[in-house]
């Protein structure tokens, strides 16, 4: 109980502070904390989906940022098209609609997820990690090569997707925009990890065997979680590319997946919740140090390794206690 | 509904069961007897396909099942308690229980959450208590709650009172006695020979990977030099 009371006083916290960031940079007058904000909310939306993966599922999937940032290329592909008035492929118009182009974005990491993973489930432990990263460092060089939008110099766009009721240049809203989703993202994968297919999926991370001695088809629920998980990084890259108003390559290095799974062990694996805190502390740190220096990863790496032996739980773990 | 005929196995190079017989008529209570590593948990394995047969044949409620992958064959209606008590250590009582519910075959009495800490009342006052902190018995009943709650057609009991005190062990006796009653097919491997001879229908004895006996139990209790050579009782 005093646990419960404790985890709710953290994620409150943590949520007004992220409500009153905006007044905060207003009254700090520094602007930049907004564009930050952004970011960890985006950020947070990731690595929460990541750790659906990594701390519910015990998948290791080192190629999230593939589908991270082939959500913000559907943002960024639809928008050049509408700017261009030309055509996707000779048959997609371009799209500038939010209510459109984001769901859109999702679907589209789901079906490259749902391919991708039936593959790469067909493996597990390194050879699955492996097989993710492949496929994400395939999708890499699949945009680098795509000429017409941009290669290796990325793509711009002009204006933000629209939404109802929202100036596409006031970049409070966006923030705000960002903060709901990230809000509704952690609530339904709240109830994912402790509905009856959550269950399954930490059962099936203790012991495979054992679920499927009683009836559980262990490839099937792994493929849904992986698709489920690869379809919120598509969302966040696509608010990624939102806030941006650009899309490069960049987005879905490998080194992307690295930040985000640093973002999850940072935050607390197995926490979800975590990931906000492992966001806000990644991007915080990274801003931080790299004004310090351009080699902002010497001091990034013992701060993640200090993390990593002093609360196993991570920061969230820290924090809250046990979950 | 469950017949097993001539059925062989290996782990690598080497075989454990060479050509084992059994069969279970429907609201049986069958066990399968034997000194230890003559086969028993082997012949379960198989059965629920963990181990690929290498010979012989499982048939289960009319299909063929040999050699199917273990999800499809729990699906079809053979819910295991493994030796050992494997529960889910980290998710709690209650999420053990309803994690894998089903019940795939329509049946119209399903189990559910209250019939089973009915069952087990000690559960009940646990539903929130993470499964690995339980006690050995707590457990034990936990996985046979688990499995109840596939809605099985039959339950397969490997070694389930195994390193119980004995008062737990007569409770789970009571309940395996309740769900016969309730006529729900069992297959048990157990060494208190006294119990099963009480519940039994029918016995097989496992002797070096094959089936060297069967017969009911007062058959069993008629030659009491066969438990002596094939059970060392």
């Amino acid at each position: 109980m005093a646990d419960n009371r404790r985890h709710a006083a953290v994620l409150g916290l943590t949520f007004l502070l992220l409500l009153l960031l905006p007044q905060l940079a207003t009254a700090l007058s520094k602007p930049d904390l907004l564009t930050l904000g952004s970011q960890i909310a985006i950020y947070a939306i990731a690595a929460a989906s990541l750790d659906l993966l990594i701390g519910y599922a015990g998948m290791s999937s080192f190629g999230h940022a593939g589908f991270f940032g082939l959500g913000g290329y559907v943002v960024g592909i639809l928008a050049f098209h509408a700017a261009d008035n030309s055509l996707f492929l000779g048959i997609v118009p371009g799209l500038t609609d939010a209510w459109l182009v984001w769901p859109i974005a999702i679907a589209v990491t789901a079906l490259a997820a749902l391919a991708i993973g039936a593959l790469s489930l067909r493996t597990s432990g390194v050879s699955f990690i492996m097989m993710t990263l492949a496929f994400a460092e395939m999708l890499y060089f699949l945009f680098v090569s795509l000429k017409t939008y941009g290669g290796d110099d990325g793509l711009g766009f002009r204006r933000r997707n629209a939404l109802p009721w929202i100036a596409p240049r006031d970049d409070v809203a966006f923030y705000y925009v960002c903060l709901a989703v990230l809000a509704i993202f952690l609530i339904a994968m709240r109830h994912l990890v402790q509905s009856r297919f959550g269950m399954v999926l930490q059962g099936l991370r203790q012991n495979e065997r054992r679920m499927a001695a009683i009836g559980v088809a262990p490839y099937r629920v792994r493929l849904a979680a992986f698709t489920i998980a690869s379809a919120g990084a598509g969302l966040a890259g696509a608010l990624n590319a939102n806030l941006l108003r650009y899309v490069s390559p960049d987005s879905l290095h490998w080194t992307m997946s690295g930040d985000l799974m640093v973002m999850v062990v940072l935050g607390g694996a197995g926490s979800l919740y975590g990931a906000v805190l492992g966001a806000a502390a990644f991007v915080g740190l990274q801003s931080v140090l790299a004004q310090w220096t351009e080699h902002w990863m010497i001091a990034m790496g013992p701060i993640l390794v200090c993390t990593v032996l002093v609360a196993r739980r991570g920061i969230w773990g820290l924090l809250a206690g046990r979950r | 509904m469950l017949r097993i005929e001539g059925l062989q196995a290996a782990y690598g190079h080497s075989q454990v069961l060479f050509g084992l017989d059994l069969h279970i008529g429907e609201g049986q209570l069958v066990t399968l007897l034997g000194r230890n590593g003559m086969g028993k948990t082997t012949t379960i394995r198989t059965v629920m396909g963990l181990l690929p047969p290498r010979a012989g044949r499982v048939a289960f409620a009319g299909a063929d099942i040999t050699g199917m992958a273990p999800e499809r064959v729990a699906r079809r209606g053979i819910g295991l308690v493994p030796e050992g008590r494997m529960v889910f250590p980290t998710l709690t009582v209650r999420e053990n229980l309803i994690a894998t519910a089903a019940n795939r075959l329509r049946r119209p009495d399903a189990w559910t959450l209250d019939r089973i800490y009915s069952l087990f009342p000690q559960l009940a006052s646990r539903t929130q208590q993470r499964a690995g902190t339980l006690s050995g018995g707590e457990q034990q009943m936990l996985a046979i709650g688990r499995a109840l709650m596939t809605n099985p057609r039959l339950v397969i009991l490997d070694e389930a009172t195994e390193g119980l005190a004995p008062l737990i062990r007569d409770e789970i006796w009571h309940c395996i006695a309740a769900l016969k009653a309730a006529g729900q097919a069992i297959l048990i491997v157990d060494k208190n020979l006294a119990a099963l001879k009480r519940l039994a229908d029918r016995h097989f004895i496992v002797e070096k990977g094959r089936t060297v006996w069967q017969g009911s139990s007062a058959e069993l209790d008629a030659a009491p030099n066969l438990a002596h050579r094939y059970l060392g009782v």
